[in-house]
């Protein structure tokens, strides 16, 4: 958007977060510079931690197998953390498809992916997702052949879910930070696969 | 006085049912699958009761997770696809029987 200069009054939202803010600051629940820092973590957690994982897990059996078992555990040895909130990682096999979806509300692994795109919260995806999963995914332009089973997860309670992509062919000898480049945001909610350019 | 947890009933493989019920308020089993019958793939752990969260109590005792899959044809008359395409969702005990 251009920045015209020109003075906005807030909208609702925004007046009712200043509103809030700064009564919990007046009332010293907390200070100015813990909401600064709150915002500034939330910032730096993108996608390329959940490409890390997968790229690592890729690269190293014994993780994978960890990382299935275990997925909190696993990110916590890469010293990812994620509180509170469990992690299941999902396997996509040559069998078998994952796709991720929340229909109660927005349930994400923000930990690893960060803010959800707008479509994932969206009725539109929420609702088709569980019902007609493979319309959906052809959307996304992903095609999967009848064979192939698909299992969608439907993050309703206190779990959050990561799909672990198959490793593409012809990716034999890369190193992690070349494999976590080909690891998109929507690989790893279940509506793509890794492609090599 | 320390967290208590319910045990668990269900065992992972075994055949499970969501209650077809509508209580009122917060509630975290979506519409769609109650009444519907699954397996249990993994319990999960012990979490706090989300519809006691929500009025502000304590959520215990902690309510035993599962993740239960199901059937997409057993969920959704005239589900197109593979026969075995499955949803998963996570379900707790008290929903299940």
């Amino acid at each position: 958007m251009k920045e015209t200069g020109k003075y906005q009054p807030y909208n609702y939202f925004q007046l009712m977060e200043v509103s809030l803010r700064e009564l919990l600051v007046e009332k010293g629940i907390v200070t100015e510079a813990q909401v600064a820092a709150t915002v500034e973590d939330m910032r730096n957690r993108t996608p390329e931690r959940g490409a890390r994982v997968v790229a690592h897990a890729w690269s190293d059996p014994e993780f994978k197998r960890k990382l299935l078992a275990d997925g909190t555990r696993a990110c916590e040895e890469l010293g990812l953390d994620v509180p509170a909130l469990r992690l299941v990682a999902v396997e996509n096999t040559p069998a078998v498809h994952n796709m991720i979806v929340c229909t109660l509300c927005s349930c994400y692994p923000r930990m690893l992916l960060g803010i959800p795109p707008d479509w994932y919260k969206s009725r539109n995806y929420r609702s088709r997702a569980v019902r007609e999963p493979r319309a959906v995914l052809a959307e996304f332009g992903l095609d999967l052949p009848d064979e192939m089973k698909i299992r969608v997860h439907d993050s309703t309670a206190d779990m959050r879910y990561l799909v672990l992509p198959m490793r593409p062919a012809g990716t034999e000898g890369w190193s992690e930070q070349q494999l976590a480049a080909i690891v998109s945001r929507d690989c790893m909610i279940g509506v793509a696969v890794p492609r090599i350019a | 006085m320390a967290a208590s947890e319910l045990s668990a009933r269900f065992r992972p493989g075994e055949r499970v049912r969501v209650r077809k019920v509508y209580p009122l308020g917060h509630i975290r089993t979506p519409f769609y699958i109650r009444g519907r019958s699954g397996v249990v793939e993994r319990l999960c752990g012990a979490f706090g009761n989300p519809e006691e969260l929500a009025q502000m109590r304590s959520g215990e005792p902690k309510q035993p997770l599962y993740r239960v899959r199901f059937l997409q044809t057993e969920v959704w008359p005239g589900y197109r696809g593979n026969p075995e395409d499955a949803l998963e969702v996570e379900i707790f005990q008290h929903w299940l029987e």
